[in-house]
């Protein structure tokens, strides 16, 4: 694999040894009956009416040979009568035949499709409590391909599969037993046939787990490919990365393709050896029973009804194939599903939650906060007391630590030791329900959902809020005149990310969405950086009202917005240099007084 | 969404181009088919010709033969068994990646516009599952259908031949057949188009929610998401199991149907026997071959259903290869003026979003000279962006003319155009890949020193080279997280590096400052005075800071250029201007409260 274009991370691993191996089967298999499990009745159900329909199939041939045999001298001789009945036994058994079959389908559909919802719903609710943490090192593109392309081939074998795997076992196990009952020493031989097809299903199983985790592995990077192109479109225009582009992903299609085609003539050994397996077993003991006829140690009509079971036997073995294919393709998809689910939020909601008090307060509290994103420390040690109601500016350079002081306020990460307290509740200790209604936080990343803009904005107050609620908040951040003058006004589709939307429009849009959330406590990182200086200004004047009763921590480039604080911390390197009201700090000759004058220089 | 008008076939037939070179391995796929499927009927006769030959009649030289002949039946099966896999394993993964290339080609041709429109859920879904499907009807049940029919064809013929009266009452039988098979076919075809166009907004839920997953933590909006996810694959799932009962009931009845005209069969064949007008062994001739047709009969259900899902996932697939690139090269290519000067007019343009009411652009006219850096400020929401979008063609103007040197956009090849103007955005996107590839992302061909002196002139140099590996880290999502700050300066050093076709002559800046603090600021602003020496420049402005790079500026509001001229000028002489940005009223706070 050259595909020096990537670029090296620190986590990059395909092949995996022996003991994963076993780990991660046995841990997709536990998740497979997991989900089989609730289903067990209608799977019994199931498994009833294929019984039925085995019965009529097997009647069939049966009434046949009785209406040639015996029906049709029967009728020659002027007597109908055996012939009708047989003929009418026919019918039934075909008609209920399809009956059980059609009923069997429509059951089977139903646990697929269960057993996939169930799956959905797990997968989806487990990634949106997972960590931000996780999502960062996990990426939006192989979650994508999870919930997208694993899935699909969870539900072709779930589809395609399972009733292959009971039709098959069923009668593997019913002519088994009836080889057994007609001759005993045939009947072993026969089963004995299963030794080399046991052997062969172990050498499959392992070079396709192999073979199908490196389709996952392919197609996962064909999707992210895909994604990262499709979102980033007007930058590969701009810059004629079509050519490199499609070059790439010729690679990537050409892996996955290979992949892929290593995994069919895999399939391709493994069906046709199976068949061979099963032909030379016929073979084997044709001549053998036929021996053993010849010897008169069986009887003729034993050694047909033989002939003919055994064919039968072996038929099913096909099925059982492309089951074990089904499976192997869909094993690698569940073995990275199931890898999904393992991992814990390491952001959790509390085992024993503490309620925050009614109404909340809003008191912030950093008590000896220690932070790093498993590398060098961050924060090495933070002690902050912010009242409830006071709006604290955080001023700093890049890579003081500002965002991640935002971020622990709100529960985008934990502490690595220490504690943050809102009115004296540790938030570890706040159920995740509680601790979003009192505290919000708008990021510069604006990032609209498909839908409505009166959608957009009502997405933390839920889509109950009322209209009037919407047009107040958008009204309050000054986005309701160019909301209006939209085509549908608020419900104007945002199109795919707000694409119809300006940056600063959406901007407006998520501070809208922050002030109709009403929280205790709101964090702005930048939330105004794409603003012009009058919709900035707007920003402002509403602040004042909408801070008023709020505590609020604002980071913030543009001094004008520090302005408006209660207070100002200066960070450097973690630690707050400065502390102190606006006024005061620009007084002093300190580094917030510094910052001022380099702000108004790049104003003259 | 469109009700499906053609017939399957007509749909499927657009597959042709894909599968035609690889025709002659699908044919011999099939012949491997047929013929695993005679050796598998061949077989049961000559173990009937054993019991009844050899070992009833005690001959044991010609049961060893026989056995023989059964063993190599077996093998010739497994054979062809392995063959009919083996011939389509590569024809079948290269007809999906071909697919798959050319889908993604047109997409990155189509315009901004079309992807602003579709959801990437959609286009995604076309890419990998629908692909999926396709690739599968054609390796397989494509083949069996075929197959199958014909199977089933001759058949019928051989019946009609050794039993006319028995082979009427199959023909009698096949009519309903048919006539359901087709209603359902349609019904299906439609159903499952559904299902695909559900299991693409699925997909788009997830894309989002993946990517949108810090603003639903911050809003504790996780469980609501996952609501609304749920909903949708109710939907999903309610369909899927329409699909299910239509295709239980159709089943049902392509069982029960060879079922009863077998019975019919035996009852007509009795009568005759009775009157003498047919032998006991055409009876049982004919009886032997309906049971020998069943598992081709009864296969059709889900060879159709299967044709079905192909069909609907055929046509979602052209949907997008048949949109028209809006935005595509001239018939004609024009050269550009040589030596390039880089002189920028825009004659009266206009511009409308697809769909809307109104013009965002009412007549923009506005001429950049060679060399010279213009700003463009103007409101929230005034067009800026939309304007810059139009210079490399991003979108084409509604009416109006951009020239760059006196030849219209409209007139240069894409690739020459775009080479030209180089573009910065806002949002500068950073890719999965190494930071080299991400500077060199137009010119794959840079070497590492104009990389490097890309970074350089974007003051980018310094902190590429504190990344762990250097120019090979890997950033963007997928890799290692950057600052804003740090962000933008790649943005700019990808839209000045030169490479083999040498630096752009006009660069479109769209607010390159946005993101940055105080400190980072002036160092960005240091090197974008650098970036545009030499270069005509549009940049798209929000602040005063960012507007002091330039050498005059425009002021779009209402749709047009509303004055133009030096910063200073346009404070002084323009109310509109000062208003949007003068901060005059802001510092004058500060300072009063500095005081």
């Amino acid at each position: 694999m050259t595909q020096q274009w990537r670029g090296v991370a620190a986590e990059d691993h395909d092949e995996i040894d022996i003991a994963t191996g076993l780990r991660l089967a046995t841990r997709s298999r536990r998740l497979l009956g997991s989900l089989l499990r609730p289903q067990l009745r209608r799977i019994i159900a199931a498994v009833g009416l294929l019984l039925a329909d085995q019965v009529a199939l097997l009647a069939g041939p049966l009434l046949i040979a009785v209406a040639i045999d015996r029906g049709i001298p029967a009728a020659l001789d002027g007597r109908p009568g055996p012939l009708i009945w047989c003929i009418a036994g026919y019918a039934v058994t075909g008609l209920l035949d399809a009956l059980a079959v059609s009923a069997f389908m429509r059951q089977s559909g139903r646990i697929g499709q269960d057993v996939l919802l169930d799956l959905r719903e797990r997968v989806f609710a487990h990634v949106q409590r997972l960590s931000l943490a996780f999502h960062e090192r996990y990426t939006s593109g192989r979650v994508i391909s999870r919930l997208t392309s694993d899935l699909d081939s969870l539900q072709e074998m779930l589809d395609t599969g399972l009733d292959g795997l009971f039709i098959s076992l069923l009668s593997i196990v019913g002519i088994g037993a009836m080889l057994l009952v007609l001759d005993v020493p045939l009947g072993l031989v026969a089963l004995a046939g299963f030794v080399p097809l046991g052997l062969l299903a172990r050498w499959y199983r392992r070079r396709s787990r192999h073979t199908y985790r490196a389709t996952r592995s392919w197609i996962a990077r064909v999707i992210v490919q895909f994604v990262e192109t499709m979102n980033g479109i007007h930058a590969v225009q701009a810059f004629r990365r079509e050519r490199r582009n499609a070059s790439i992903m010729d690679g990537l299609g050409g892996g996955f393709a290979d992949a892929e085609t290593e995994a069919l003539r895999l399939v391709a050994r493994f069906t046709s050896t199976v068949r061979l397996v099963g032909s030379v077993s016929v073979a084997v003991m044709l001549l053998l029973g036929a021996w053993r006829v010849l010897q008169g140690t069986l009887t003729l009509g034993v050694m047909a009804a033989f002939v003919l079971y055994l064919r039968r036997f072996y038929d099913p073995l096909d099925e059982l194939a492309m089951f074990a294919n089904s499976y192997a393709s869909s094993a690698a998809a569940l073995e990275k599903i199931s890898g999904l689910l393992d991992e814990s939020p390491t952001v959790g909601d509390p085992v024993a939650p503490v309620a925050l008090p009614v109404p909340v307060r809003g008191e912030v509290v950093f008590d000896g906060v220690h932070f790093s994103y498993s590398g060098p420390e961050i924060l090495p040690r933070l002690d902050l007391v912010i009242p409830a109601g006071q709006t604290v500016a955080l001023v700093g350079a890049t890579g003081a630590g500002k965002s991640t002081v935002a971020k622990l306020l709100a529960r985008l990460y934990d502490p690595v030791a220490g504690a943050v307290r809102l009115d004296g509740v540790d938030l570890r200790s706040v159920t995740d329900a509680d601790l979003r209604q009192a505290v919000v936080m708008v990021t510069q990343e604006s990032f609209l959902f498909a839908g409505s803009v009166a959608d957009n904005i009502a997405l933390g107050a839920g889509p109950s809020a009322p209209r009037s609620d919407v047009v107040a908040a958008a009204r309050a951040v000054g986005a309701h005149e160019f909301i209006t003058a939209l085509p549908e006004g608020y419900d104007t589709d945002v199109r795919k990310r707000g694409a119809r939307l300006s940056a600063g429009q959406r901007q407006l849009v998520s501070f809208a969405r922050a002030l109709l959330a009403d929280p205790a406590v709101l964090v702005l990182d930048e939330a105004t950086s794409s603003l012009d200086i009058p919709s900035e200004q707007a920003v402002q004047a509403a602040l004042a009202t909408v801070l008023s009763g709020r505590t609020a921590l604002i980071i913030a480039h543009r001094l004008s917005t520090v302005m408006i604080a209660d207070r100002v911390l200066v960070l450097a390197d973690g630690e707050v240099i400065e502390d102190g009201p606006p006024t005061q700090l620009l007084a002093d000759t300190g580094p917030f007084a510094t910052l001022h004058t380099a702000w108004h220089t790049a104003l003259a | 969404m469109n009700p499906p008008q053609q017939s399957s076939l007509a749909v499927l037939r657009r597959l042709a181009p894909y599968a035609r070179p690889v025709r002659g391995r699908l044919l011999g796929s099939g012949a491997a088919a047929l013929g695993a499927m005679l050796a598998g009927l061949g077989s049961p006769l000559l173990i009937q010709r054993i019991v009844d030959g050899p070992v009833a009649h005690r001959d044991r030289s010609s049961l060893l033969l026989l056995s023989l002949g059964v063993l190599a039946l077996g093998v010739v099966e497994a054979g062809l068994i392995y063959l009919r896999r083996a011939l389509v394993a590569r024809p079948t993964t290269d007809i999906e990646k071909r697919m798959r290339a050319d889908l993604y080609h047109h997409l990155q041709h189509l315009p901004v516009a079309f992807h602003d429109r579709w959801q990437s859920g959609q286009l995604l879904s076309r890419a990998i599952g629908d692909l999926n499907t396709i690739r599968r009807f054609v390796a397989f049940s494509g083949l069996f259908l075929v197959v199958n029919m014909l199977t089933v064809l001759v058949g019928m013929g051989v019946l009609l031949t050794i039993a006319p009266a028995l082979g009427m009452l199959a023909v009698i039988m096949a009519i309903p057949l048919v006539v359901l098979c087709g209603r359902y076919e349609r019904h299906y075809r439609s159903a499952a188009r559904r299902a695909k166009d559900q299991v693409g907004d699925l997909a788009t839920t997830v894309g989002e929610a993946a990517l949108g997953i810090r603003v639903l933590k911050s809003f504790g909006q996780g469980p609501q998401a996952t609501q609304s996810f749920l909903a949708q694959a109710r939907e999903l799932r309610r369909t899927e199991l329409t699909k299910v009962r239509m295709l239980a009931t159709l089943w049902a009845l392509i069982i029960a149907l060879p079922e009863l005209t077998l019975a019919a069969m035996l009852a007509l064949g009795g009568y005759e026997l009775a009157t003498g007008s047919l032998s006991l062994g055409t009876v049982i001739g004919a009886v032997t071959i309906l049971t020998y047709l069943r598992w081709p009969l009864e296969s059709l259900g889900w060879l159709l259903a299967d044709a079905g899902n192909a069909a609907a996932a055929t046509s979602r697939y052209w949907e997008v290869r048949d949109t028209a690139a809006a935005v595509a090269d001239p018939p004609q290519p024009r050269a550009p003026a040589q030596p390039i000067r880089g002189g920028l007019r825009l004659e009266a343009v206009h511009f409308r979003f697809p769909g809307a009411a109104t013009d965002v652009l009412r007549g923009v006219d506005l001429d950049v000279r060679p060399g010279e850096t213009m700003a463009l400020v103007g409101a929230t929401g005034s067009g800026k962006t939309t304007l810059a979008a139009l210079v490399p063609r991003l979108a084409d103007v509604t009416s109006g003319r951009i020239l760059i040197d006196g030849v219209d956009v409209r007139d240069l090849a894409l690739v020459e155009l775009r080479t030209i103007v180089a573009t910065a955005f806002e949002d500068p996107v950073l890719f999965s890949a190494s930071v080299r590839e991400n500077v060199a992302l137009g010119a794959p061909q840079a070497s590492d020193d104009d990389v490097r002196g890309a970074l350089r002139i974007a003051h980018a140099e310094k902190f590429v080279d504190a990344l762990p590996w250097g120019l090979d880290t890997r950033i963007g999502e997928q890799g290692l997280t950057l600052s804003g700050g740090q962000r933008q300066r790649l943005a700019l050093a990808r839209a000045v590096i030169g490479g083999d076709a040498g630096r752009p002559a006009v660069l479109v800046l769209d607010d390159p400052l946005s993101a940055l603090d105080v400190h980072t600021e002036a160092e960005v602003e240091a090197a974008l005075r650098r970036v545009l020496r030499g270069v005509t420049a549009l940049v798209v402005a929000h602040r005063p800071s960012t507007v002091q790079l330039a050498d005059r500026v425009a002021l779009l509001a209402g749709g047009r250029i509303e004055a133009v001229g030096t910063h200073s000028e346009l404070l002084a002489e323009v109310p509109e201007y000062r208003r949007i940005l003068s901060a005059v009223e802001v510092a004058g706070d500060l300072s009063a409260v500095a005081r």
